[in-house]
């Protein structure tokens, strides 16, 4: 969630940092052709650049309090991956290669935002996995590390859909948004599928019922993650009234599934409270 | 030739390029058809659509994607390949609906700015093989999600890119379920996903070509730099 949520908090103490971002500006100039594969991969260092370029050796301590604020979050995910990877005889050998693959990418999140904010980078803080006792076997348990992933990865797909508006036209930084946003529904799928395949009954996809959208039979201790994930009405279309294969309206369970939504940076500061000490 | 074809898809991994040049033999022999009908029957008629300008051209363009994808998996789930377990069959029939009603919002949301139902051209692909049709699939939700990644920043409705990215991340999820299916690992293989964790993204006028080979309706893009 690291992106957006950066960008978004960044405009409410320097009004100006869109235009300190533009892709006019030459630190990025070179890489807002995302047809070039050299130019993706080098994205997040460019990205690094233009910070250091537009606050110079040290941010504003409100930029810095926002970064540092981004980088807790994504050293919550990376220490649970970090955590689960490293806990002897918790995830099976042949799904190492799963866990190793999203750990890598929220360990790369981090070393971002460090490289971003330089010495001003606050250190690693106190988590606990079980979020106050709400999940006690987090780290012994492969089913349940798998239900704590599952719902930090759905949301943080809610996270950066929640922010995607604040970053209208910005080819570079909206791009690179969307591409990690599509990145954390890939993860969000297959970590739904590995449950699925140790007998859970959960798809790759968020399924809603007439009630509240929380698919994923952990119960009310991550209702919040789910909240709204079951609305119907798209565009100020009701989405259930369109026609479908079967006739002239469509089944609710398809409507929720087929979008998934947003999330305030409210709700989801909410939702992760409970994983700090 | 057909077995030729067939061998050039049976892949587990079959990468970009393989897609690109198979999907550039299906649009040689739609292109060939096409000329021969002309001459048969002297008609001269543009066979094709433009998406149009500025956000309906963008809707459009997602449109015309998701016309594709809901023809192709009502396809498939139609004419199950060889070997579909039912709980394949399952998945397939959620996205079947997933794309139909991406498709239907799309056009309601439209409303008279919509193009036209396109008709789609699927006679290269062999419904009952497989791997050929799961990765037909793979190819077709990469690079959608690609194209919503590529063409986000075009929108100038905040609403619009709302929506936009509440279906680009269904397409996500479908694209790492159809690749699990075909190669277990695959979910987010660096041919999609970069080193430092960023999707592809593609633009206009990468990815309608290669929806155009599966189109007898050609979809242009002239204001965003693609004609068919």
């Amino acid at each position: 969630m690291n992106l957006i949520n950066i960008i978004e908090q960044l405009e409410t103490v320097d009004p100006e940092i869109a235009e300190r971002m533009s892709p006019r500006r030459a630190a990025i100039k070179n890489i807002t052709s995302f047809g070039s594969k050299v130019a993706i991969a080098a994205l997040p260092m460019a990205f690094a650049t233009v910070f250091k370029k537009a606050y110079g050796a040290a941010a504003p301590a409100a930029v810095s309090d926002v970064l540092n604020f981004a980088l807790t979050l994504e050293y919550l995910e990376s220490y649970f991956y970090n955590q689960g990877a490293a806990a002897s005889g918790l995830i099976p050998n042949n799904n190492s290669g799963y866990v190793a693959e999203i750990q890598s990418d929220e360990n790369q999140h981090v070393a971002f935002l460090k490289s971003v904010l330089g010495t001003a980078a606050v250190s690693m803080p106190a988590f606990d996995l079980t979020a106050g006792g709400a999940f006690p076997t987090v780290l012994s348990n492969y089913d349940t590390f798998l239900a704590v992933a599952n719902v930090f990865e759905d949301t943080g797909v809610r996270a950066y859909k929640g922010q995607a508006p604040n970053l209208l036209g910005n080819q570079v930084v909206l791009g690179a948004a969307l591409s990690i946003h599509a990145v954390e529904a890939r993860h969000a799928s297959v970590i739904r599928q590995i449950r699925a395949s140790r007998g859970v009954d959960i798809a790759p996809w968020i399924t809603g019922n007439a009630g509240l959208s929380n698919d994923t039979g952990i119960g009310a201790a991550v209702d919040a993650s789910y909240a709204g994930e079951n609305n119907v009405m798209q565009g100020g279309v009701d989405v259930t009234k369109l026609p479908s294969i079967y006739g002239n309206s469509t089944a609710y369970g398809v409507a929720v599934e087929a979008f998934d939504e947003p999330l305030s940076m409210a709700a989801v500061l909410a939702i992760v409270k409970p994983f700090f000490k | 030739m057909k077995t030729e074809e067939l061998k050039n898809v049976d892949s587990a991994n079959m990468p970009r390029r393989s897609f690109l040049r198979y999907a550039g033999v299906g649009a040689a022999s739609v292109g060939l058809l096409a000329t021969a009908g002309c001459q048969k029957d002297h008609i001269k008629t543009y066979n094709g659509v433009d998406i149009g300008s500025g956000d309906t051209g963008i809707l459009n363009y997602a449109y015309a994607l998701e016309q594709l994808e809901a023809a192709f998996y009502s396809a498939v789930v139609a004419n199950p390949y060889t070997g579909m377990s039912d709980h394949e069959k399952k998945l397939l029939t959620s996205i079947r609906d997933h794309e139909i009603l991406h498709r239907e919002f799309f056009k309601a949301a439209l409303g008279s700015s919509a193009i036209i139902g396109l008709t789609v051209d699927f006679s290269s692909l062999d419904f009952k093989n497989r791997i050929q049709i799961l990765a037909t699939a793979k190819a077709f939700e990469d690079l959608g999600v690609s194209a919503y990644g590529g063409a986000g920043y075009l929108i100038t409705n905040p609403d619009y890119l709302t929506i936009a990215g509440k279906i680009v991340s269904v397409e996500a999820r479908h694209a790492a379920l159809i690749r699990e299916m075909i190669s277990p690992g695959s979910f987010a293989g660096s041919d999609v996903v970069d080193s430092n964790g960023l999707n592809q993204s593609n633009e206009i006028k990468v990815v309608l070509p290669i929806a155009n080979t599966f189109l007898k309706t050609k979809v242009s893009a002239s204001n965003f730099g693609y004609k068919a």
